[in-house]
């Protein structure tokens, strides 16, 4: 990415930031970025590294709930963040080498990843009692933990940063590690990673460690979902067991597809917009008009919204956006580009095709 | 013929794979002088790709050995076989389809080089094997014949000194085999190459020493004509043999 492509992205961003507050409420706004965030890490994991990970959520959650409980035992916010980074991400590479080092690839990447983060939603269920206890934090089972300390200034634990700062804050944020993953695909390592998107035999027969560098991939990808859990945690003030949940991991799913895999703007609109609309359907005004026969119930409203993407608009919308504007595409312009997107994915299903 | 088993480059030695009962390969020895240009060839069956998978190191020999520049490589991994200098061409075109040529030869060039170096060996390739023209166009969208092409660019840019090169003109018209042909032999100043192959007229082109596989077994050696006219290979080729 070129200095010029940075600087007009930070430009467009510093523009929406400060103009979302004018429409939206900004603690809504705050949980929307925190979804960016983890679409991007779903967006760069999927669409750019080929790992269909189911389970994105569980580096999500867990980003969350480490936030939440070293909060609470030291009594400050930064050791937290650094923790919600460090340990997803550690999880992460943990978890991928067993399922890269072990060959597992495609639906059966899906089904572990999904189960592994099912398996932390039941289990964080079941922490009510007086012995799951990690040093001052109760785990607190579906009741899940309030009350830890949210953001503040560095060194001064009374600051609080939060309502319009935090906003800013989580925005900056997202925006950092958008053009942190925009730099790395740029980088041999991130244009080798989307070689082996393409062809891992390939880029194996290169002389390539092909596990090595998924292993590297989805631990970055559990880092930014671990940083996401970590802001979500801090708008919410209450981290529960619904983060791991099954609901939360096909909506992620869905944030990608509607936004455009293979692109990384793309699923982070989709989380906004979508995370958006999941909040209106969940008004009150909503449920009152159609009382108990709601048809606008936000699971029946996503499955539809997915499955007209799919029929109607495989690649999603960014793709398409970015194919009307120009030839020219308007991601990185290295290998992944929006209008191959549709080509690609066939010849994957049929690689000799 | 040089056929010293010191100076072998590549050397196997009494190689079997077993699936079940049915053995593919039978105790093959073989040996590759460094910068001989050897010809595979055997009918449906006799174990031309088994063998070459377990070079690749994507199959695991039932026994024996292979050394490859006196490294044991039974059990390695591709990438680690791939990472000694060897330049790898699979039977159906292995490419970044979705990458563009220039890309999916970048990415091969990276691997031992620095960025910039990298970019300098692309434009060097995409010369070498007449393609300049479309470097920037996707390669899914490119005829069969110039995805071939392709790939022989990616093993050409990563400077191999060994290349192993399964069916190079499967599918190929004859213009095309015909630069292929060119752009092994000139692969061959600088590298030790095996071919596997059944065309015979490709074989013929090339001219050079051949290796008959049939059941399992080496069944012969030799120098391109006087293996072809050898009867016991061309009844092997029509079936007749036991």
């Amino acid at each position: 990415m070129t200095a010029r492509q940075t600087l007009t992205a930070v430009i467009v961003a510093a523009i929406v930031m400060f103009v979302l507050p004018v429409f939206f409420d900004v603690l809504n706004l705050t949980t929307f970025a925190a979804y960016a965030l983890l679409a991007l890490s779903l967006g760069f994991v999927w669409g750019y590294g080929g790992i269909l990970c189911f389970g994105q959520t569980a580096f999500y959650g867990l980003g969350a709930y480490v936030y939440a409980m070293t909060a609470i035992n030291t009594g400050e916010a930064w050791s937290g963040v650094f923790l919600a980074i460090v340990i997803p991400a550690a999880f992460a590479a943990v978890l991928g080498a067993m399922m890269f080092y072990g060959r597992l690839s495609d639906v059966y990447l899906a089904v572990v990843t999904l189960v592994v983060s099912l398996i932390l939603f039941r289990f964080m269920n079941t922490t009510a009692g007086e012995q799951y206890i990690i040093g001052k934090a109760r785990m607190g089972g579906y009741n899940g933990i309030p009350g830890y300390p949210t953001l503040h200034i560095p060194g001064d634990p009374e600051a609080y940063i939060y309502d319009e700062n935090l906003y800013y804050f989580t925005f900056i944020v997202l925006v950092l590690c958008y053009l942190l993953t925009r730099w790395l695909l740029g980088s041999p390592f991130g244009r080798i990673l989307v070689g082996l998107r393409e062809n891992e035999q390939r880029i194996e027969l290169l002389g390539y460690d092909v596990r090595a560098r998924k292993t590297a991939a989805f631990a970055f990808g559990g880092a930014l979902a671990g940083l996401a859990g970590c802001l979500y945690a801090n708008a919410a003030e209450i981290v529960t067991p619904e983060l791991f949940g099954l609901g939360l991991a096909a909506e992620i799913i869905i944030w990608v597809i509607v936004g455009g895999a293979g692109t990384l703007i793309g699923p982070m609109i989709g989380a906004a917009v979508l995370g958006y609309l999941k909040f209106v359907l969940g008004l009150r005004a909503i449920k009152e008009i159609f009382g108990k026969d709601n048809p606008l119930e936000a699971p029946l409203v996503f499955g539809t919204i997915l499955i007209l993407f799919i029929l109607f608009l495989p690649r999603g919308v960014a793709p398409t956006v970015q194919g009307w504007l120009s030839r020219a595409p308007l991601g990185r312009g290295g290998p992944a580009r929006g209008g191959q997107r549709r080509r690609t994915r066939t010849e994957r299903a049929r690689p000799n095709a | 013929m040089r056929r010293g088993a010191r100076d072998g480059v590549v050397e196997a030695r009494g190689l079997s794979v077993r699936f079940g009962g049915v053995a593919a390969l039978d105790a093959v020895d073989f040996t590759l002088a460094d910068r001989e240009l050897r010809c595979l060839i055997g009918p449906n069956g006799a174990g031309k790709s088994t063998f070459f998978k377990c070079l690749t190191g994507v199959l695991r020999p039932s026994e024996g050995d292979i050394r490859i520049r006196g490294v044991d490589c039974v059990g390695a991994h591709p990438h680690r076989i791939a990472g000694l200098g060897v330049g790898i061409k699979t039977q159906v075109p292995s490419v970044m389809n979705g990458l563009s040529v220039r890309e999916n030869i970048w990415i091969a060039a990276r691997k031992r080089n620095s960025t910039r170096e990298a970019n300098r060996i692309v434009a060097e390739t995409l010369e070498r094997i007449g393609i300049s023209d479309s470097a920037g166009e996707p390669v899914g969208n490119l005829a069969h014949g110039r995805r071939q092409l392709v790939e022989f660019g990616t093993v050409l840019a990563g400077d191999p000194w060994l290349i192993l090169l399964d069916e190079p003109a499967a599918g190929l018209t004859a213009e095309e085999a015909e630069r292929a042909v060119d752009i092994i032999v000139e692969m061959n100043d600088r590298a030790a190459i095996i071919v596997v192959e059944h065309d015979m007229h490709f074989i013929r082109q090339l001219a050079k020493t051949v290796t008959v596989l049939h059941q399992g077994r080496i069944l012969t050696e030799g120098h391109v004509d006087s293996v072809l006219s050898d009867p016991l290979v061309r009844d092997v080729y029509l079936g007749k043999s036991q």
